[in-house]
């Protein structure tokens, strides 16, 4: 979706302000949201496609005025009543429904060391499933406008760039992210040059690589 | 050092304006401020979902411990040190990442997708995810607020050079600057240039001098005021 949150080129939001010594989190409810939804991730309910499209519908308005966090927790609470692991009612009331079944919780306090040293992405390693470019080759990301997840940003689309480096196979964002299936298939990185993306102002010396997949370009 | 949210943003809203910036510009961090019920709408969602059995509560706090105590920059750091002072670990760090990250036990030798990438007197590195806050936590923690501001993801790939000024860093014209903007499930690490005058320095040390900002590419690393001892 042409959303607020593809935001790379956009002008108007400020020099970036590093805070000096900043703490991992801010306010404890930001530690809450962040394990709340990683633990609740451990039950595979949704994958990250379909959470990180949850948090692009954020109207923009909204998308812009909440902090980080504030996003992840309503984007997990809308897709834990979505896929109906607690009810809106439950949410408005912090207590259970009455009579509802108590389950065993997905992820273990001792399973959080080994969980944390990996994101436990698929193998990228598919001989099977074979690359439409070559190393070297010179492609065009498409241009399209899809209304739902997309990992193709806008400031790319309909733009030149040479595959510098193809990094096997994986699963295709825009049909994962809402349940029409994994479509694995190769990403590359794509090199564009500044000048290609943004005219004369930038640098010649200037480049930005993207992975891209294999749907995302076409033939030059 | 605790610093607070508040105090934080209270302290912005004094600094000086950025001379470049215009009246009317946004500052990103200012419209990042949230309800004051926030805190009590996450307690009773975590309640809930603890009474449910949906998560266990001493599983939250092991994550938090975890972020906030184990997996961070340091790790990292000894990352690129370790490459600064054995060769052959290098080439093994910048031909797969993962598998030479898992060599020092930061992560599992499956399921994370990994690329180093090395700067160097004519190529500058420099990482950004302009959809969202895609970053390389498993070794490096969780990402600072400016990587996940509009200002710097807006910017990053239009105007590199502009953002590295702000970050202290001016680089020469005709070093390449390369912009990764983390779309898929790589995740990127710069492996910085090792600075002059470091020689007798040890693995140890070395790690020490290893920032976070310049494992995103946005700083190089220096020597204290006063050099190296």
């Amino acid at each position: 979706m042409n959303g607020v949150h593809d935001m790379g080129g956009m002008h108007g939001m400020g020099p970036v302000r590093a805070e000096i010594d900043e703490p991992v989190f801010h306010e404890r409810w930001e530690a809450r949201v962040y394990a709340l939804t990683r633990a609740i991730g451990a039950w595979r309910k949704w994958n990250i496609d379909t959470g990180r499209f949850y948090i692009e519908r954020i109207p923009p308005a909204d998308y812009l005025r909440m902090s980080y966090y504030e996003k992840w927790f309503v984007r997990t609470v809308e897709l834990l009543v979505k896929t109906g692991m607690v009810s809106q009612h439950e949410v408005e009331t912090g207590v259970p429904e009455p009579g509802s079944a108590k389950l065993t919780p997905r992820l273990r306090a001792d399973q959080v060391p080994v969980v944390s040293l990996s994101r436990n992405i698929e193998s990228s390693h598919e001989p099977a499933i074979r690359p439409r470019f070559k190393t070297g080759q010179h492609v065009r990301a498409r241009n399209m406008n899809p209304t739902g997840h997309t990992r193709l940003p806008r400031y790319a689309r309909g733009r030149k760039g040479t595959i510098v480096l193809d990094h096997g196979v994986y699963n295709f964002p825009d049909t994962s992210a809402d349940g029409r299936g994994s479509k694995r298939q190769h990403v590359y990185s794509v090199r564009f040059a500044a000048r290609e993306l943004w005219g004369e102002q930038a640098s010649p010396h200037d480049f930005v690589h993207l992975d891209l997949w294999d749907d995302y370009l076409e033939h030059v | 050092m605790e610093t607070s949210r508040r105090g934080f943003l209270a302290a912005l809203s004094t600094a000086v304006p950025d001379p470049m910036a215009t009246a009317d510009q946004p500052q990103d961090h200012q419209h990042q401020l949230v309800p004051s019920d926030i805190s009590l709408r996450v307690k009773s969602l975590e309640s809930l979902l603890v009474e449910k059995g949906l998560v266990d509560p001493a599983a939250l706090d092991a994550l938090v411990d975890t972020y906030e105590n184990h997996v961070g920059p340091r790790n990292g750091a000894k990352v690129v040190a370790r490459a600064w002072t054995d060769a052959l670990y290098k080439k093994r760090l910048l031909s797969n990442a993962a598998s030479a990250i898992a060599e020092l036990g930061f992560l599992s030798t499956q399921g994370e997708h990994m690329v180093a990438l090395e700067n160097t007197a004519k190529l500058h590195n420099v990482v950004v995810c302009t959809l969202c806050s895609c970053y390389p936590y498993t070794i490096l923690g969780l990402p600072p607020v400016w990587y996940k501001s509009s200002a710097y993801r807006s910017r990053a790939v239009i105007d590199p050079r502009g953002v590295l000024r702000e970050f202290g860093l001016d680089l020469p014209e005709e070093v390449e600057v390369r912009v990764w903007d983390s779309t898929a499930e790589l995740r990127y690490i710069v492996l910085p240039e090792r600075p002059a005058g470091t020689d007798h320095l040890g693995e140890e040390e070395l790690a020490g001098l290893v920032t976070r900002n310049s494992m995103i590419g946005v700083e190089k690393v220096k020597l204290p005021v006063g050099g190296a001892r």
